[in-house]
């Protein structure tokens, strides 16, 4: 039963791809940014999850609030410093500043601790279930089922909260929503808030699956949640769920064909496909440019 | 005429500097070191000029320029350490292929644009980049060795053809075109302009320049290996041109002197290299968007000249 063991490591790992893209593609929906540095909250998540496990001694659930908390006032404060001032700012100028902000918390991180990775203690006994000849870890169904809660919960906070009302508000139309009352910078704090926090416990999950963490491992998943994020539509939810799981699977299929080396070539593929094909993804609505 | 009495001025000071670094080099008085760096710095004013004619002039947000700056280097690597070609062929087939490359990559890009362009030439860099590290003729991820054969007078030579191609497309009336569609790519098309033929022109011309850049880059060093071509390269490149001012020769020029310099003498610190480079980047984003020239030119400075000289300034 190879093929359903690698269906669910498949599944394993986009659900964490999932969880960074839902912070890119709630970013880009309301201020039209890729947010690369989103891929580095992710690192920083993961080492804020590694410390307090190691030097606090805390367990798995404790570390990753903390790490949630953490990351989602770092989003905060990137967004008020590096971001805000450019709203009015060419893209291009904004695109910039996020890779110079990345560039700069990775090369921040190395020179604080250094270059050298860190092996993620084990919070859980490492325990296999047998399912359909498949062997499944607790990791995996753990895994599985934090980002399965922390997704109901983002569609809950989005569909139910005033909070979420005004971020739809926001990326549906900025200058209308200001007209509402609607305070639009608080809103925009707020995404960054919780889609960074969304991203660290992203790194803690990542961690604990994958052992070992350094400060450049944010880039490929963060490139990789990005693909996911296009691929199911970008600035639509349920799209970044969709993108990530598939992008995820995909990737384990292509591993498991013998081509792991071209696994990262694999998800490049994907977006240029999707983006010469499809360019406004799996679930998004073709819109004609105005003139 | 007085075009191009301009131009051989130009070209009179070029060799000039030629001639006095060759005389220093021959005689022994400007050490290995220095005619590196000076090597170095050619090659990184190739490569700014090259990306400056698609960002800054085509307005095209191309992100992926290592992936060119990669084929330029292996495949002239290849033509001189697999099959004992000369060097000059190495690295005019080296900007070929890039040139295809870039074709290759303009032509369903073109659909892409702005923040969609830019990741997509991202991915096809990095899908250049991991294609050479599962390709074992290469060598694979351990790197393809390469003899010394870069000297100063053939990266001046590029440098040279390089600024002159790039100078002389910008002025013409194809530049202008490509100007035009960065201003305002719909607009342009409702003006009878084929913005799919400039943008594709743009990014063969660009590439080929990085091919060039590629070759005399594998040469320079003994060794090349496809880490070395990842987005961290792309971001070094596209960094000269943003600090320079989108849609300033001059300024890509001078950024890539200045942070070639810069960069050599942190090299043997690495973090606080990249870190300065990040802050700068984002400080000069927050506070000056357009770079440190805008869209000005150097020549504009002196006002030496009264004609209009480069295409920076049609834009604004």
């Amino acid at each position: 039963m190879e093929w359903i063991q690698q269906l669910i490591n498949g599944i394993s790992l986009g659900s964490i791809y999932a969880l960074i893209a839902l912070g890119y593609t709630m970013v880009y929906g309301i201020i039209k940014l890729i947010n690369f540095a989103h891929g580095d909250v992710f690192m920083v998540g993961s080492f804020i999850g590694f410390y307090s496990i190691t030097v606090f001694n805390l367990g798995f659930f404790p570390a990753l609030i903390i790490s949630m908390a953490a990351c989602a006032l770092f989003g905060v404060i990137i967004e008020r410093i590096a971001y805000k001032r450019l709203r009015n700012a060419t893209r291009i100028a904004a695109l910039i500043t996020a890779i110079g902000v990345s560039l700069l918390i990775e090369y921040g991180v190395i020179y604080i601790r250094g270059a050298q990775p860190e092996a993620y203690p084990d919070v859980f006994a490492y325990r296999t279930f047998d399912f359909l000849g498949a062997q499944i870890s607790i990791q995996s169904i753990l895994i599985l089922s934090v980002s399965v809660i922390l997704m109901i919960l983002l569609q809950f906070i989005v569909h139910k909260t005033k909070t979420g009302k005004a971020m739809r508000a926001v990326s549906h139309d900025t200058e209308a929503a200001k007209l509402m009352g609607i305070n639009v910078d608080n809103t925009i704090s707020a995404t960054f808030a919780i889609g960074s926090a969304l991203a660290g416990a992203a790194g803690v999950i990542f961690g604990v699956y994958y052992t070992k963490i350094d400060p450049l491992m944010g880039i490929i998943p963060g490139l990789k949640a990005f693909i996911a994020a296009v691929l199911g539509g970008i600035g639509i939810i349920p799209g970044a769920m969709v993108g990530g799981l598939v992008l995820g699977v995909v990737e384990s299929i292509v591993s498991a064909l013998g081509f792991s080396l071209w696994r990262d070539a694999a998800a490049f593929i994907i977006l240029i496909l999707i983006l010469i094909f499809r360019p406004s993804g799996i679930f998004g609505k073709n819109t004609r440019e105005k003139v | 005429m007085k075009k191009s009495k301009q131009f051989w001025s130009y070209i009179a000071v070029a060799i000039i500097v030629y001639v006095v670094v060759q005389v220093l080099i021959m005689n022994g008085m400007m050490n290995q070191f220095y005619s590196n760096t000076l090597i170095f710095i050619a090659i990184n004013i190739i490569l700014a000029v090259s990306l400056h004619l698609v960002i800054g002039i085509t307005g095209q947000f191309s992100i992926g320029h290592a992936g060119f700056l990669a084929i330029g280097a292996y495949v002239s690597a290849i033509i001189t350490m697999k099959l004992d070609l000369p060097f000059i062929l190495a690295i005019l087939v080296g900007g070929l292929v890039a040139a295809l490359a870039g074709l290759i990559v303009g032509i369903p890009s073109l659909r892409l644009k702005g923040d969609y362009l830019a990741i997509a030439t991202l991915g096809f860099a990095e899908i250049i980049r991991i294609v050479f590290l599962n390709i074992d003729y290469v060598g694979g991820a351990a790197g393809m060795q390469v003899s010394h054969l870069t000297t100063w007078t053939y990266s001046f030579v590029c440098l040279l053809i390089t600024v002159i191609v790039i100078v002389n497309f910008t002025n013409s009336r194809h530049g202008i075109a490509a100007i035009s569609v960065r201003e305002n790519e719909i607009a342009a098309d409702a003006m009878g302009i084929n913005t799919t033929y400039y943008k594709v022109a743009a990014f063969a011309i660009g590439s080929f320049f990085a091919g060039v850049a590629g070759a005399l880059f594998s040469h320079n060093f003994y060794i090349i290996q496809p880490g070395q071509f990842g987005f961290l390269k792309s971001f070094d490149i596209l960094i000269f041109v943003v600090l320079g001012g989108l849609g300033s020769l001059s300024g890509a020029i001078l950024s890539a002197i200045l942070l070639t310099v810069v960069s050599t003498y942190l090299q043997g610190y690495p973090e606080t290299r990249m870190i300065i480079y990040s802050l700068v980047l984002i400080l000069v984003m927050l506070y000056r968007p357009k770079g440190l020239m805008g869209t000005m030119e150097i020549t504009d400075y002196f006002k030496l000249w009264r004609t209009p000289k480069g295409g920076g300034q049609h834009g604004k």
